[in-house]
Formats: structure tokens, sequence, C-alpha cells
């Protein structure tokens, strides 16, 4: 089935729900409401027409420019995205979905945004969750075991947002 | 038998307990299986029967620290892991030898800049006693580096001070071999000069 295809299916079945889509890229996507994530994945994974049994990969992306010279000319609001790659080995084919979010939750610097877990639908998830949370501070609301999976267990903050700052010191060992 | 000062007679060699002692400890370093990058590789390769690290009797890779006596950092040490490196170096009986080996446990390597996790330099968290430069080291300079800490081992005067006195000189290190046209300073210059003749364009 074409991304087209998938598309349409997706607007026909949730409406407003789908809050942005592009077709004329690799890998084309739709972006859909963070609170409604759980019914829209349940539905592609389930749904006889779609079958998305496999998950491949979770990724954190996060859209934010640094330097406040080149803020204005960079294309885009800073926020955070949540991209999910599905494909199907029944009917053997992919996609895209996204989730668009603040980078924090109510806008209050230190509270990460908050996303539903997928675990229950994929197992994979729970890995490549944690690996997000780790690494780009997604918080995954009803995750069976959300700690760090690649960091230590006791560091702060996530090293892949853009305004990250450097540890100056970590256990004793000076960092720089 | 070199280092063995003394004359035979009879069958009997003499020589101070202390340079006898530090004779069988140079030859009988033990490293620990501890590869923890890129590095490791190339560490293996020494271990092996091209390089064959044995030859300097430091072939007898230990899985325990409690059985070695030479760590060979080989590999990126990260936050994480530094912990573990310091607690295993910890658990080293003494006397101990640390080779520091690659760019990054010499000081971050590619990672200086930009690797977050990555420690600047795994002298930050162990004491180091000979740095192999490399990314990743030539097997041939990881025996350098060896030599050098053997270099060590026999300056040691456990014995009769307690401690180590005087730093090693490097007493093997080799000097490269010029080409004939590059042998002298003055021979250099004439090749320079004569190079630079050539590299002018023609304005024919």
């Amino acid at each position: 089935m074409s991304p087209a295809e998938i598309i349409a299916i997706l607007d026909e079945r949730f409406g407003p729900v789908v809050t942005g889509k592009k077709l004329d890229t690799i890998d084309p996507w739709v972006s859909v409401d963070v609170g409604r994530l759980l019914e829209v994945c349940r539905f592609l994974r389930d749904d006889p027409r779609l079958r998305f049994d496999l998950l491949n990969c979770i990724s954190g992306v996060d859209y934010l420019e640094p330097d406040p010279k080149k803020a204005p000319k960079a294309g885009f609001e800073p926020h955070l995205e949540v991209v999910y790659h599905l494909s199907s080995f029944t009917h053997r084919h992919r996609f895209v979905l996204k989730l668009i979010l603040p980078r924090w939750k109510d806008g209050v610097a230190g509270q990460l945004p908050e996303v539903p877990s997928v675990c229950g639908l994929w197992a994979t998830a729970d890995w490549h969750e944690r690996e997000t949370f780790d690494l780009c501070g997604v918080l995954f609301t009803g995750h069976p075991d959300l700690r760090r999976i690649l960091l230590a267990e006791d560091w702060e903050g996530h090293p892949l947002r853009k305004d990250y700052e450097f540890p100056l010191e970590y256990h004793g060992i000076r960092g720089r | 038998m070199g280092m063995m000062e003394g004359r035979w007679e009879e069958g009997f060699v003499t020589t101070t307990l202390e340079q006898a002692i530090n004779w069988a400890r140079q030859g009988s370093l033990w490293p620990m299986t501890f590869g923890l990058a890129c590095c490791a590789i190339e560490m293996m390769a020494t271990g092996a029967s091209r390089y064959d690290i044995d030859r300097f009797g430091a072939g007898a890779f230990r899985a325990t620290p409690r059985q070695a006596d030479l760590m060979i950092v080989a590999g990126t040490v990260n936050f994480k892991m530094a912990d573990r490196v310091r607690r295993l170096y910890h658990q080293m009986p003494e006397p101990k030898f640390v080779i520091a080996m690659g760019a990054c446990t010499c000081g971050g390597g590619p990672y200086y800049k930009y690797g977050y996790n990555v420690v600047k330099g795994v002298d930050l968290v162990v004491p180091v006693d000979v740095y192999v430069p490399g990314c990743p080291p030539r097997p041939e300079a990881l025996l350098e580096g060896l030599m050098r800490v053997q270099d060590k081992v026999r300056a040691m005067k456990d014995l009769t001070k307690g401690q180590p006195l005087n730093l090693p000189v490097p007493k093997r290190t080799g000097s490269v071999l010029l080409p004939e046209e590059l042998a002298t300073p003055e021979k250099a210059l004439e090749f320079q000069t004569k190079n630079k003749e050539q590299a002018k364009p023609s304005k024919a």
C-alpha cells in the first residue's frame, strides 16, 4: 500500500487527530495528536489493511537553534519530535508517525514532555523508549521500567538536547 | 642476561637480590584482559602470533585484576566506565602499572570537544605510567610501551628504598633512519632548495 493510501485511511478514520502530513519526502509521514497516540498505533497495528507488526525505531529529535543570531533564520519554532518508524511484514510497506511536542511540559524548563508508551503494542518499544528518554528527555508514561539505558543512573540532563550543558565534574573526575 | 652484573665463575652468577627480583618481574608482567573499545582489537593483535607480546613475558592475560600487574587501558573510557576502571585498578595487587593505550585514554582523543560522556584522559581516573598514542596504536607501539614499563620496573628500588627512585630514561628509543639525501642538515637544506627550484613554474 502506498503512503498516500495509508494517510487517506488514517484521515478517514481519525480526521482531526492527524495534525500534519507530508507526502513529497522519501519517508512520508503524518503527525498525530499526542493524547490519541495509543489509539492510532493500535489501529495501525491491528487494521487488516495496514498490519504494522514491526516497530523499527523510535527517535527523538530536538529542534532548537541555540545561537540567538541564527534562530530567526532557522525555519522552525523550538520543539521536540518523536518519530516512529513502522513496517509491515504482511503487506511489506513502511510508514512514519511523528509526534510534535513542546520542548518542556507546560513551558517550565526541566519538566519533561510526556508521551504515552507504546510498549504494550510493540515490545520493541521498551528499549527504544528508554533510549529516547535517556538522551532526548521524553517521559514515556506507562512504561514498565523507564530508567536510563546508556548513561550512568545518576547522570544529570539529557545530552542530545541542543541546550545541554556538558558536565564539569562526575564522581570527582574533571569533565573538561 | 646483560643486566646481570657480576661474573661467571664455575657456574655461579652474582648479582643483587633487587636486580634479580626486578629482572624476574619485568619478564613476567601479566596484563589484565581488559578492552574497552577498538584499541582492544590492536591489543589482541599484539597478543597474537604475529606480534606475540609473550616474547616479552607479558602474554599471560589474566581475567581477574587480582592476578594481574599491568593494566592496559585499551579504548575510550567514559564516565560510566571510569568508576569501574578505578575499582579494577584498586583491586590489582602492588606493584601495578598502567599503560594508557590510544588517543582516547591519553587525553580524550576525537571525543575531546564534543564527547559529553568521555573522560578526557584516563590519567584523571588512575595514575598512568606509560602513554601510547595512536588511533589505534600499532602493535609495535604497544610493545614499545611495554618495554618502557619494563624499564620502569628495572629501575625500581623496592627492596632498599621502598619506592622506584629514578624515572626510567627511554633506553631503546630508536631514531628514524633517514634517506641518504636527508642524512645531515646540510644535505637536507640542499635537498630542500633543489626541490623548491624544481617546483617553480617555468616561464617559457
